[in-house]
């Protein structure tokens, strides 16, 4: 005991030290640990990227290319050479589905990256300034979020046209105050730390504090947001497009498909796999949702620090 | 209910034995040993004191008295016999019926312990009535009747209260209130003093020995501080490492401890540096008044004069302006009026109004250094930050420099690549230290900075900081409410009440006699390490 105590040096303090892993080795040993559900909406996630980087390779015919025969019946029932028919104006539905992957994942894509610049920014902006300029931009974001989204995008669509530059503004403007809401709210837990102080005694710039002392703070429920955001910006692109307000004709696009072969539903009776036209792009949608969530509950349940019982 | 404590066995008899105790705790992906085989024996009437470092399982060791392991921790092995009852073997609902009636549990923070929507006497009687001890207004009445043997002011109505309506010293005696309300056999008091005020400690620390006196309770009192033990406890247990180091009777163990380990805990306190006069001054505050939102006014004409390569230390309880003469300096709060000169120049009362160097020649080391450092930068990051920014340092000579800090703060290379979860406290109070350097500044604010540590680790930070003014001729701006630390680093000592300076000279002047009340009033609160202090002091004040 007495070694102990007279050998006292501060480095031994905290036992062992280990190697700090890189963060290639941390997220394999994470990767190993995800369970099936996390698994399977990264696989699914994957196959879809890649069908939407490649779609001009997969697809067997163009996006817009028209057939002959309009409402022509799968290839495994009623012959012909078209996987899953044609649409009404006789247009092969696989490759449009192919290429709808590319559009649609594109634009939310696109969409939500942009809400999260506009809203995480702001969102910072206002945790850190807490003064008039907090004030203004929350009370606006209020306003922005008691107007019904859907429908006031409808009305700004109507407005400034059905452009693929406009549908991605619009969105991404009405979705960001969701997000600004969320980054404003970590944030100022994070803002009132003494490293924030810290940094600006240190006469750090707004650009340091927000970069580096605050964003790797909230990263983890941002993560989670933007899966959750890119579920719901896809949702509304699907319903602008089922509505006709959305990614406009010829371009591909689920939420469109959706809506063009919608009276093939009646046929069920005659021929199921015909009725079953309008369900492939839906099922497509809500696929890919359910795999963004699988795998954004499996990174808030990693990063919350909840565990299983041992 | 007083007939209560005649039917319970009489003092001396056996009440809790614990044999071989070893208990784990689950981090890092394995079973780590937290206790490793402590036996205990508390008879009724009596207090034990459990004392140790943060992380020796005095806590831990606590709560298994209980026969509860804390989520993640698991009681491995060993016996628990409580008045006859094996808590090892009883299952929940069995213990659950314990807890709360017969073995009650006063955690170290009282404001975090009490519903802030429920009024006092409500939550002082809920365990009592829950497990039908007594009626709802019988326990109400004898909560008043507790609230009163507290010295508790207006004990008839204080009850109604809400918990932020009052003190943190009052708030900490209704919770013994609450512990002692079902009348229990056991209460294990977990650090209760270790969050208030020397000058509040005091009264807590007379009214819960005394009301375990009274009901004839037996306590195990868990704390760092040793001569608050020396007051409360019958004998003491010291703990290392989830190890017994040795368990004595308090006299005994204060005048002739055995061990190696208990003696250097023990010489702590001893450290002193020789004070020393200067007339140079390089940092003065002069009638400063200063308010938050320009309302509530929280200094009052502060003057405090620091002359350079000194340590002049600021004491006073909390709320006295301490922090927020701080503030004023490092221009986090600019001031309502008066000034600062700062090596003979005007400091702008604003943090955005000062120069780069301005802001590089003062700099300042938290209480918290958990806090104070972001979680996700590496110890490198952290402390090379000032040496780019200040000093414009890049690659192979900011390496360099880096090193040289590091070697400053007696910690090596290795550490660079750590996060600041990965150290322990003292490391991490270090490492701030080295951010404060790495700035070469005239001035450091150091705020609390050894309050959160042990006493050993204290020690070497103080050490460390002595060693670096004698070095480097920095100057320390030392808050604290510990008299110990003041007398350990300061030269000079300003004395804060209320937002005013009560006091200010060599810590030769002000720390002998005669005093203005209120620095008698501070001085003569800070515990001593004789066990009959708190007596001579209840009978000094009478």
């Amino acid at each position: 005991m007495s070694e102990t105590v007279k050998s006292y040096s501060a480095a031994d303090e905290v036992g062992a030290i280990r190697m700090r892993r890189t963060r290639w080795q941390r997220m394999m040993i994470d990767l190993k640990k995800a369970p099936i559900s996390a698994w399977f909406g990264m696989i699914v996630i994957a196959i879809y990227a890649f069908t939407a980087l490649f779609a001009p390779l997969l697809a067997p015919y163009g996006e817009a290319q028209v057939f002959p025969t309009p409402f022509a019946p799968w290839s495994m029932t009623g012959g012909g050479e078209h996987v899953f028919g044609t649409d009404q104006i006789g247009r092969d539905v696989f490759s449009r589905l192919i290429y709808g992957a590319r559009n649609t994942i594109g634009i939310a894509l696109a969409t939500t990256l942009l809400s999260f610049i506009i809203g995480g920014g702001l969102g910072l902006v206002a945790a850190i300034n807490r003064s008039w300029l907090d004030q203004l931009l929350s009370r606006f974001v209020d306003v922005l979020m008691a107007i019904p989204s859907l429908i006031f995008a409808l009305m700004l669509l109507s407005i400034f046209g059905s452009t693929v530059g406009s549908l991605i503004m619009i969105i991404a403007v009405l979705d960001s105050t969701r997000v600004f809401r969320l980054t404003r709210s970590v944030a100022v837990n994070v803002v009132v730390m003494d490293y924030v102080e810290a940094a600006r005694l240190r006469g750090e710039g707004l650009g340091w504090v927000m970069r580096r002392e605050i964003l790797p703070n909230i990263m983890p429920p941002l993560v989670a947001e933007f899966g959750l955001r890119f579920s719901f910006v896809f949702l509304t692109i699907a319903a602008l497009s089922f509505l006709g307000l959305g990614i406009q004709p010829p371009t591909a696009d689920w939420g469109s498909m959706v809506r063009d072969n919608a009276s093939l539903i009646q046929f069920a009776q005659y021929d199921l796999t015909a009725a079953m036209t309008p369900l492939l792009p839906a099922g497509a949608i809500a696929l890919l949702t359910v795999a963004v969530n699988f795998v954004v509950d499996w990174f808030l349940h990693k990063t919350s620090g909840l565990r299983d019982d041992h | 209910m007083t007939t209560d404590t005649e039917n319970r066995g009489a003092k001396g008899d056996l009440l809790l034995e614990m044999r071989d105790i070893r208990i784990s705790g689950f981090s890092d992906e394995r079973w780590h040993e937290i206790i490793k085989g402590v036996d205990l024996t508390l008879r009724r009437g009596e207090v034990m004191g459990l004392i140790g470092e943060s992380g020796a399982g005095k806590s831990t060791l606590g709560k298994a008295a209980m026969g509860y392991a804390q989520p993640g921790c698991k009681i491995m092995s060993g016996s628990i016999m409580f008045d006859g009852i094996d808590l090892v073997a009883a299952s929940e609902a069995d213990k659950r019926a314990l807890w709360g009636s017969r073995i009650a549990y006063v955690a170290q923070s009282a404001a975090a312990s009490f519903n802030p929507a429920h009024r006092l006497i409500d939550q002082t009687v809920e365990a009592t009535v829950g497990h039908d001890i007594s009626s709802d207004s019988e326990a109400k009445s004898d909560a008043v009747e507790l609230y009163g043997s507290l010295q508790l002011p207006d004990p008839d109505t204080i009850g109604t209260r809400y918990p932020h309506q009052v003190s943190g010293g009052q708030l900490q005696r209704i919770m013994t209130a609450m512990a002692m309300s079902p009348r229990p056999d056991l209460i294990i008091f977990d650090e209760p003093t270790t969050a208030l005020d020397v000058t509040t400690q005091v009264e807590v620390l007379v009214a819960m020995r005394d009301i375990v006196e009274q009901f004839n309770t037996a306590a195990i009192y868990i704390t760092h501080d040793l001569a608050v033990v020396a007051q409360m406890a019958d004998f003491i247990k010291v703990l290392r490492y989830g190890e017994e180091v040795e368990e004595a009777e308090t006299r005994k163990m204060l005048a002739e401890p055995e061990q190696e380990y208990t003696k250097s805990l023990w010489s702590v306190r001893a450290l002193e540096k020789p004070e020393d006069k200067s007339s140079e001054i390089v940092l003065s505050i002069k009638n400063v008044d200063a308010a938050y939102g320009n309302t509530v006014k929280v200094l009052h004409d502060v003057s405090i004069d620091i002359p350079r390569g000194r340590t002049v230390s600021v004491v006073g309880e909390s709320g006295s302006g301490k922090s927020t003469t701080a503030r004023v300096i490092t221009g986090l709060l600019p001031p309502m009026s008066g000034s600062i000169e700062f090596n003979g120049e005007t400091l702008p009362g604003a943090l955005k109004d000062r120069t780069k160097d301005q802001l590089r020649r003062i700099q300042m080391i938290y209480q918290m250094a958990d806090t104070a450092m972001n979680p996700k930068q590496t110890v490198g990051e952290i402390i090379s930050r000032p040496l780019e920014f200040y000093h414009g340092l890049k690659g192979s000579q900011k390496h360099k420099r880096l090193v040289e800090l590091l070697e400053m703060i007696e910690l090596d290379e290795s550490f660079m690549d750590r996060l600041p979860g990965e150290l322990s406290g003292g490391q991490k109070q270090r490492i701030c230290i080295a951010r404060a350097l790495a700035a070469e500044p005239d001035v450091i604010i150091c705020d609390e900075v050894t309050s959160a540590l042990d006493q050993i680790v204290q020690e070497g930070i103080l050490k460390l900081l002595l060693r670096l003014q004698k070095e480097f001729g920095i100057t320390y701006l030392f808050i604290t409410h510990d008299i110990a630390v003041v007398t350990a680093i300061s030269d000079e000592i300003v004395v804060m009440f209320q937002g005013e300076v009560v006091e200010q000279g060599l810590k030769s002047e002000i720390l002998s006699p005669p005093h203005p009340d209120y620095t008698q009033l501070l001085l003569s609160s800070v515990p001593e390490m004789d066990p009959d202090w708190l007596d001579k002091l209840v009978d000094e004040r009478n």
